[in-house]
Order: C-alpha cells, then structure tokens, then sequence
C-alpha cells in the first residue's frame, strides 16, 4: 500500500538507470557525432510524448495540436538566438542592419514590438515555458469549462495547429514564412555549430528529459495522478466526488504543452532552426504516434517510442524516401490494433514476466514489485 | 402538495421545480421539503421522473424553472463539485466506480480532502487518511478486497464501494439511486444492514422499488407520477391512498 504513493518506485529507479545508461553511456560513445545529434533531436520529440502520456494516457484527453507548443517553444528559443545572430556587425550589408535578415527582405525596417523582449535570454527561458502555458491555458479553459472533451476536442487542437502554420508561413516579415528562423549561431556568444557544443545540448538535453520524466513520476505517483485516471473512466463521478474536472483537465494540457515547448526548445538548439513543418498538422499527428507506439500509459515507453519511431524514420526515409509515410500510417494501425499499450504493453506482457522467472529461479524470492505495480491500475513501465 | 408551507429549519426545500426536454416536463412544478435526519423514500412507475428529481439536486441536470435550497443555499446555480461540497452526496443507479483503480484507491479519491489541482498534487495518504479507507471498507464488506482493481468486484460488491465512496464524502444529505437493484438476496440483506447504519445522523433521499426495503427504512414516502407529486405521508399513508394504488402499487 505505501509503495503507490511513494514519490519514485524501485521499478521507477530502474527505469531510470536503465534510460541513462542508454543515453549518458551506450549511446555518446558508440555514435559519432553526427548521429548522435540525431538521437538528440529525436529525444526533443520525447518531451511532447511524454506530454502526451499524461494528457492522453492518463487524463483521457487526446491533443491533436503538440505541435503548436512544440512549435512555440521552438519559436521563442529560435527568436532569441536568431536576434544574437543578427547583430549590426553581422548584417551590415543589410538595408537596415541589426534586424534579422528575412525582415529586411520583407521590408520592415525595425523591429516589430514582440520581437523586442527577446534579445534577453532570461525573458527568453521564461518565455519557452509561460507562453506555451498561457496558450494552453486559454485553449483548455475555453474548451474544458464548457465540456468540449472527445473527439471534439482533439478536432479543435487540430484546427489551432493548422491556424498556426499558416498565420506563420503568412506573415513572413515577421516570423520568417515558411522557411522558418534559420541560421543560428550563437547562444551567449557560444557557438553551437560546432561539434563540442553538439555534444554538450545533447547532454543538457539528457538532463532537461531525465527533470520531466522525475516530474511525470511524480505527478502519476500523487493523487492527481489517480484523478487523471478516475476522470478518464468516468469522468462524471469524478464530478460527484467534489473534484472541478476542468480544472484538472486545464493543468494537465497545461503541463503538456510545457513539456512539449521545452522539447521545442531543445530542438531549435541542436538542430540550429525552428520551421513551420514542425508546428502543423502532420508534426503534430506524428507526436501522437511516438506515443501510441511507445504505449500512451508509460512514461518511459513514450521515450522508447519517440526514438524508436524516429529512427525507423531515418534509416527507411534514407532508403525508401516515398514509402515512408505509409510505413508510418501502417505502423500506427498496426500498433492500435494488435498492441493497444504499445512498446510498454509488450514489455510488461512478455519481457517482464520472463525476467521475473528468471530472477525468481535465482532468487526464490516472489517478486512482488510488478505484481503491484499491475494492481495499483497503473500499468509498469 | 403543501406549497407556501415553510418552516426555517429544513435542510432541503425543492419548490416549484421544473424541468422540460424539449417540451417534455419530466419533472413539473415539485414542491417538497427534507427535514434533518429524515430518511425520504421516493417511489413511483417508470418514467415518473425520479432519477431526474435527484439528477437535478445534484446538478446533474439543470431546472427549467424553480428552486432548490440546501441549508438555505440556492444550489441550481451551482456546480457539480460545489454541490458535492456543500454537503451532497450521490449513488448512481448503475455502480459508477473508477474501474481501472483500486478499491483502496477509489475511496481514497472520494476522502474530502484535496480536492484542487494543487491539493490533490500535495495530497499525502497519512494514517488519517489510510485509517479511514480501512475503516469504510470494513464497514462496506470489501477489506479483503482492499488492493483489487474495481473492475474485479461483482455487481453487488461494486454497489457497495459506491455507497463506500459517499460514505467517506460524509454529506450531510445522501441521495441513493436504486441502492439495492441487481442484487442477490444475501447481498440485499447485507446492503439493508449497511444502510441502516449509514443513513444515522443524516438525511437521506432514496428511491426504491423494493417495497420491503421501503417500509423498513423509511419515515415519509413520497410517491411520484408524470413527474408530480401524487401522494406524500407515511407508508401506511401511502399505501392505503386510492390513487397510488391505481397507478403503481396495484400493478
């Protein structure tokens, strides 16, 4: 009974130790470094994953618009360093030089109002985190507090996506179009083109996963946790228990998105630009289907997931650069129809029973930890 | 129907309620008074409109027109948890449980504490808490069953947690929807001896079909048709009144 309520389980720190060697380890000394930049990127992806786990797996409530705060927390990161790139030494063959160069390409011959804050990194930061927040939190309130839930809901986040993209691709002058916020060079006069600092946001990276996945246990582990899962299955009760079901929704879309815009973030640092393709529609599905694969009630299975599919994606878009998409689209159906719990329900449907002979063989010792993390609803990692 | 009636000390007072579906008056012009400690039993034919009279106190519907007051409190305005907050509590006709949690962790849900966002994230399961889960659910026969996932229980034993969920609420009204429908004989005895020791110290609205369960627990009955009052009063009351007999008892 005490263990439930713990704050990280056994099989919590295992998790965990298991995902570090992996990434702090395995991966940084067999990869170059050009890969392992990649798996950097794709990790970005896990952040809106795990986002998702708690929003879709556990709350219930599917966002078909990821994207949209991935794609905010990637602008404003993107905004900053493009604005330290764009110095008047840099753009002095600008017609007016210090702002960056697809405004002036546009025309525009300062620099619009919203853009102004961001030549501070700390305004920046905070704004990778309360932007998408507040963005979240006036979706969720509208939605939530007049019960648009289901279906409806994740139509709607799809809609928002799609307005983004296109009011990005549409006012050029002032977020770069379709083309996005390329060329960035620099954060606080430190190169990140280089490989050393590859290597070293790959790492932040690392640790910046390593904070909301400690942050998701711990959420799952609380009660709040249990409310998520409660308002899923029977949300009215949950009403009648004398909980505000909107309230709840509205935080956990909220932590969504603020996970989603720190993964945004972390991407535009390691990939060097921050486009629209990463905001709309396709992004944003895609998201949801590292998920699903990862299994949408396991945390550690959203990382697994979003690297797992975005590999595949690499090596079968290199290979077979048309057949992609429907490898993608197949793979999705293939997931929701036969493992419906995804890499995690295989896990702990076949891998973890079998280590658990395994170790009862040498132990003798009935291992209790999985029996209870079945029991307690919700499903091991 | 005893309108303009209105002593200050009832706990609940339902006046002039209405609500209309399309047209449709499900429930129409009700007036009736709950006193503390009273245990109400409301009876009537399908389709009489009394799921929808406690679908309405508890804001699961919202009236047309009318009013109801709780401690003085107009609760039609209201919401949901509020109302649940203000000292309402309901069992749904169906069992309505989380099935994918625990029995332990269903009634640890419906503890009156915690219950913001930011209060169910620092909620901690003390021995306060864990005192009174074990407490309950020896009293609704499932502290064997403490650590089973709810979708494990039987139909019986989910009704039970349902009653077990409120009961740890505390409110100080209790609304049962069909407490002891679908239920074997042995878990019908049971579950008559369960409530008899929770509806002490309370007031309690319940609708029965189950006229033996009637007679046992309640002080007043008050029998609905179309949605209106047809007769109020003490079961022999009810019992003996001509129209009740035509319309539902004689059936």
């Amino acid at each position: 009974m005490m263990d439930s309520t713990r704050f990280l389980k056994r099989a919590d720190w295992i998790g965990i130790a298991v995902l570090a060697l992996l990434l702090v380890v395995i991966l940084p000394l067999t990869l170059d470094i050009f890969r392992l930049n990649l798996v950097g990127k794709y990790l970005t992806y896990a952040f809106v994953a795990m986002g998702l786990v708690l929003c879709w797996g556990f709350g219930g409530i599917l966002s078909l618009g990821q994207g949209v705060f991935f794609g905010l927390g990637g602008y404003c990161m993107a905004m900053y360093l493009k604005l330290e790139a764009s110095s008047i030494e840099n753009t002095k063959i600008q017609s007016t030089p210090g702002i960056p160069d697809f405004m002036d390409w546009n025309q525009l011959t300062q620099l619009p109002l919203f853009w102004q804050p961001f030549h501070s990194l700390t305004f920046t930061v905070l704004a990778i985190v309360l932007v998408p927040a507040f963005f979240a939190f006036v979706i969720g309130a509208a939605m939530f507090k007049r019960r648009v839930g289901g279906v409806y809901f994740a139509i709607i986040t799809q809609a928002i996506a799609a307005i983004l993209t296109i009011l990005i691709v549409g006012q050029q002058g002032y977020t770069g179009g379709i083309n996005g916020i390329t060329d960035l060079r620099t954060l606080k006069g430190w190169d990140i083109r280089t490989d050393s600092a590859k290597l070293i946001l790959y790492f932040v990276c690392v640790a910046c996963l390593f904070g909301c996945i400690v942050a998701a246990q711990f959420i799952r582990h609380a009660k709040l946790g249990r409310i998520l899962v409660a308002m899923r299955d029977k949300e009215d009760r949950v009403r009648f228990s004398g909980y505000s079901v909107a309230n709840f929704k509205i935080f956990v879309f909220c932590l969504a998105a603020v996970f989603a815009a720190i993964g945004g973030a972390m991407f535009t640092l390691q990939v060097g630009f921050m486009s629209p393709s990463f905001v709309g529609i396709v992004p944003s599905i895609e998201m949801v289907i590292y998920t699903a694969v990862g299994g949408r009630l396991s945390i550690f299975g959203a990382v697994y997931g979003a690297l797992l599919v975005n590999f595949a994606k690499t090596s079968l878009s290199e290979s077979f650069p048309q057949l992609w998409l429907f490898g993608l689209g197949a793979l999705f159906i293939a997931v929701v129809l036969v493992f419906p719990n995804g890499l995690a329900g295989i896990w702990r449907d076949y891998a973890q029973p079998y280590l658990d002979r395994l170790l009862q063989k040498r132990k003798t010792l009935p291992a209790r930890w999985n029996d209870s993390s079945v029991t307690d609803g919700a499903p091991a990692e | 129907m005893i309108i303009g009636y209105q002593p200050p000390d009832f706990l609940l007072a339902v006046e002039g309620l209405t609500v209309s579906f399309d047209g449709f008056k499900a429930v129409n012009d009700l007036s009736f008074y709950v006193e503390e400690n009273e245990i109400r039993v409301i009876i009537g034919p399908n389709g009489a409109g009394k799921t929808t009279v406690l679908d309405l106190i508890c804001g699961k519907t919202k009236a047309t027109s009318g009013s109801i007051r709780f401690r003085g409190q107009e609760l039609t305005t209201l919401k949901e948890n509020d109302i649940v907050q203000a000292g309402v509590g309901r069992k749904f006709q169906t069992p309505s449980i989380y099935d994918d949690l625990t029995v332990f962790e269903n009634l640890e849900i419906s503890y009156p504490r915690g219950r913001t966002v930011f209060g169910a994230l620092a909620f901690k399961r003390d021995a306060a808490v864990r005192e009174r889960v074990e407490e309950v659910a020896e009293m609704i026969f499932l502290k064997d069953r403490i650590d089973t996932s709810a979708d494990l229980l039987s139909h019986g034993q989910k009704q039970w947690l349902e009653i077990g969920m409120l009961l740890i609420q505390d409110p100080e009204l209790l609304m049962l929807d069909e407490p002891v429908a679908g239920m074997s004989v042995s878990e019908r005895v049971k579950t008559a001896e369960l409530l008899q020791r929770i509806i002490k110290n309370r007031s309690v609205l319940v609708i029965e079909h189950d006229m033996k369960f009637v007679e046992d627990i309640a002080h007043k009955v008050t029998v609905l048709h179309q949605g209106k009052i047809l007769s109020e009063g003490s079961m022999e009351h009810v019992k003996t009144d001509p129209k009740v007999i035509e319309v539902y008892l004689g059936h």
